[in-house]
């Protein structure tokens, strides 16, 4: 078997200065076991096209310059071997830019959104600072874990750019500025938190407008899994008691209130119960639809005459619930 | 080929406003010799909401529900991938930290439970490829699908993050899955390809961000339209609920009329399988799948 794969790379093309329109040109090369995304970045600026550009820098997985999107999947141009994706994908590779939309030349695009919302959670610990110590501010083991692996976060924007989230709503913060919001909220040093809280739990821009769709995860070249890092956001706002009552939060807890009575999620009474007697007007329309298939009934919400199925052993839930349950709303 | 057996998580939804996501999944395994042993004693799984609330109570919860399964000493099968991942991310986490399962163990102690971490979670999708075989279900096909351009939608809870995932999908490729493609070709009908059907369809920010809901599920189906598909099929019931009844409004915020019928993955197999119109419970759906008998 020979060491070298020939590989079509297919490769995103577009100059905002002088191009109407993006284009993808074709560039064929044999590609050995050991070369990364990078070196084929490389090959087709030295060896096909100096024109053509993108980031780069430490070459060491750090820097965070070099994130691009190879079939879709978000890397770290540095630190992806280019043999992995062949398996992955076959033989035709296709380099895009982390977002289309952002680009200014080919690989390189605006990051300005990024910044902005990173720069706007405060990613560093807000403190007094004593000139004169004397002594060192010490962290238990307990609190270091907490931080989890948040600190290992490069700045890539792997994750920002692979959320469908913020590819529909420019006010979201989105997971990088979410690990960072983590990361300080946690710190013991650091006296932003509760600020930090408030602005994560806002409707529209925190982390209740989170799709819950892994894409973030999937994306990260640091392998920090940001979506947990949200989940604890979620966690804290309940912990600190900075929790809105509004649609969102009601909806998490109203899952308690559901299971104790059923054990199942009673689907229509969680809608009614997050939005509240006016809110839930708005989903009139839907119900109605939903009535007319046979989804839901008319009889649903009277004790005793509904549809709603009840766990066996329930009463073993609600002990679970009652002796298991740490936060409120 | 030995039959078959499973412990059925139906989740909330089956038993509530998809009951032809059961009845198609019930006919299915009858025609297909597989037993399915429903957990009448499972509690929801909290769906993505409830761990944002309370962690804690999520996982003892989910790990009760595992419980029962390992009661029977059988695989446990989902039909929903919100399901299937709050669960397997339970699985996950107690089987990796002692200490946290100590904890989780003393809660279950007290209703006479106790999580041993020794059966398998996965969708019926997989327990039909992965274990059934592709194959046997082609060679049982009495009503081939040659007729319909089928749309897959995978829905992000069975591919992603494809570490958890790949222990219970067969090593499915997040970025190109293919096990709904493959199962569509073994029923005869042609598959669609096209580039939203790895995508998120919004469901779980519906109540708090319907624009964003409305932005990813109308997306995703107008791609499947113009890919010339004539119907969609999901193996997740939110997706099912979201692609279904938001068609309208996710229509009016993109500026073009939405009509395409939302299938469960179970009610194409059962379609192919010749399966009873009650069974396949077409008549459930909002967007009627006025191409499909039955409907």
């Amino acid at each position: 078997m020979s060491d070298t794969t020939k590989v079509n790379i297919k490769a995103f093309r577009f100059n905002a200065e002088t191009d109407y329109l993006p284009y993808y040109k074709s560039y064929e090369m044999e590609v050995g076991k050991d070369e990364l995304v990078l070196d084929l970045l490389n090959r087709i600026k030295w060896e096909h096209d100096g024109s053509f550009s993108y980031r780069r820098s430490c070459r060491h997985g750090i820097c965070g310059a070099c994130g691009i999107k190879v079939n879709g999947k978000a890397v770290l141009s540095c630190k992806q071997n280019a043999m992995e994706l062949i398996e992955l994908f076959g033989n035709e590779l296709i380099f895009d830019p982390q977002s289309k939309k952002r680009v200014v030349k080919d690989m390189i695009i605006d990051k300005g959104d990024f910044w902005e919302k990173h720069a706007a959670v405060k990613p560093f610990v807000v403190a007094d600072i004593d000139e004169h110590p004397t002594h060192e501010t010490t962290m238990s083991q307990n609190e270091v874990e907490n931080i989890l692996d948040a600190d290992y976060c490069i700045q890539c924007g792997n994750c920002h750019y692979a959320c469908p989230a913020i590819e529909v709503n420019e006010d979201y913060f989105g997971p990088a500025a979410f690990v960072a919001a983590y990361r300080f909220s946690v710190d013991p040093r650091d006296n932003a938190g509760k600020n930090r809280l408030e602005m994560t739990a806002n409707l529209g821009a925190g982390v209740w407008d989170c799709v819950k769709c892994f894409e973030c995860a999937e994306a990260c070249p640091k392998d920090i899994n940001p979506i947990e890092k949200i989940t604890r956001l979620h966690n804290l706002q309940f912990e600190k008691g900075v929790a809105m009552r509004n649609v969102a939060t009601k909806h998490a807890e109203g899952f308690v209130r559901s299971i104790k009575k059923h054990g199942f999620l009673d689907e229509a009474d969680i809608v009614k119960y997050s939005e509240g007697p006016i809110g839930v007007l708005k989903h009139m329309g839907d119900a109605m639809k939903m009535m007319k298939a046979g989804k839901i009934h008319i009889t649903d919400q009277i004790p005793f005459m509904g549809n709603m199925p009840k766990s066996k052993n329930l009463d073993e839930i609600q002990k679970l619930i009652k002796i298991s349950q740490t936060n409120k709303l | 080929m030995s039959k078959l057996k499973y412990a059925l998580y139906t989740g909330c939804t089956a038993k509530e406003s998809t009951p032809e996501l059961l009845s198609s999944t019930l006919a299915v395994a009858d025609k297909l010799g597989i037993e399915l042993i429903i957990l009448e004693e499972a509690s929801c799984c909290g769906a993505s909401h409830l761990q944002d609330f309370d962690p804690f109570l999520s996982h003892v919860l989910n790990a009760r529900n595992i419980c029962y399964a390992e009661k029977l000493g059988l695989t446990m099968a989902t039909l929903c991938n919100t399901c299937q991942i709050n669960l397997a991310m339970t699985k996950e986490k107690l089987d990796h930290d002692s200490d946290y399962r100590a904890k989780v163990n003393e809660k279950l102690a007290e209703v006479g439970l106790e999580y041993k971490g020794n059966i398998k979670i996965k969708h019926f999708l997989y327990a039909l490829i992965d274990d059934y075989g592709l194959e046997n279900i082609s060679s049982k096909v009495e009503v081939p699908l040659s007729h319909f351009n089928i749309a897959p939608f995978y829905g992000c809870h069975n591919i992603r993050p494809s570490e958890l995932q790949n222990t219970s999908n067969g090593g499915e490729n997040p970025y190109n899955p293919t096990s709904l493609d493959r199962l569509i070709e073994a029923l005869e009908g042609n598959t669609v390809d096209y580039a939203s059907k790895n995508k998120c369809c919004g469901f779980h920010v519906d109540l708090q961000a319907p624009h964003t809901s409305n932005a990813l599920t109308g997306t995703a189906l107008l791609d499947a339209i113009d890919n010339n598909a004539d119907v969609v099929v999901t193996p997740c019931p939110l997706c099912h609920l979201n692609m279904d009844i938001k068609q309208k409004s996710a229509g009016k915020q993109a500026g073009r009329d939405i009509n395409i019928p939302i299938l469960h993955m179970p009610q194409m197999v059962a379609l192919a399988l010749g399966c009873t119109e009650k069974e396949i419970g077409l008549k459930y759906h909002v967007t009627k799948a006025k191409q499909l008998k039955g409907a």
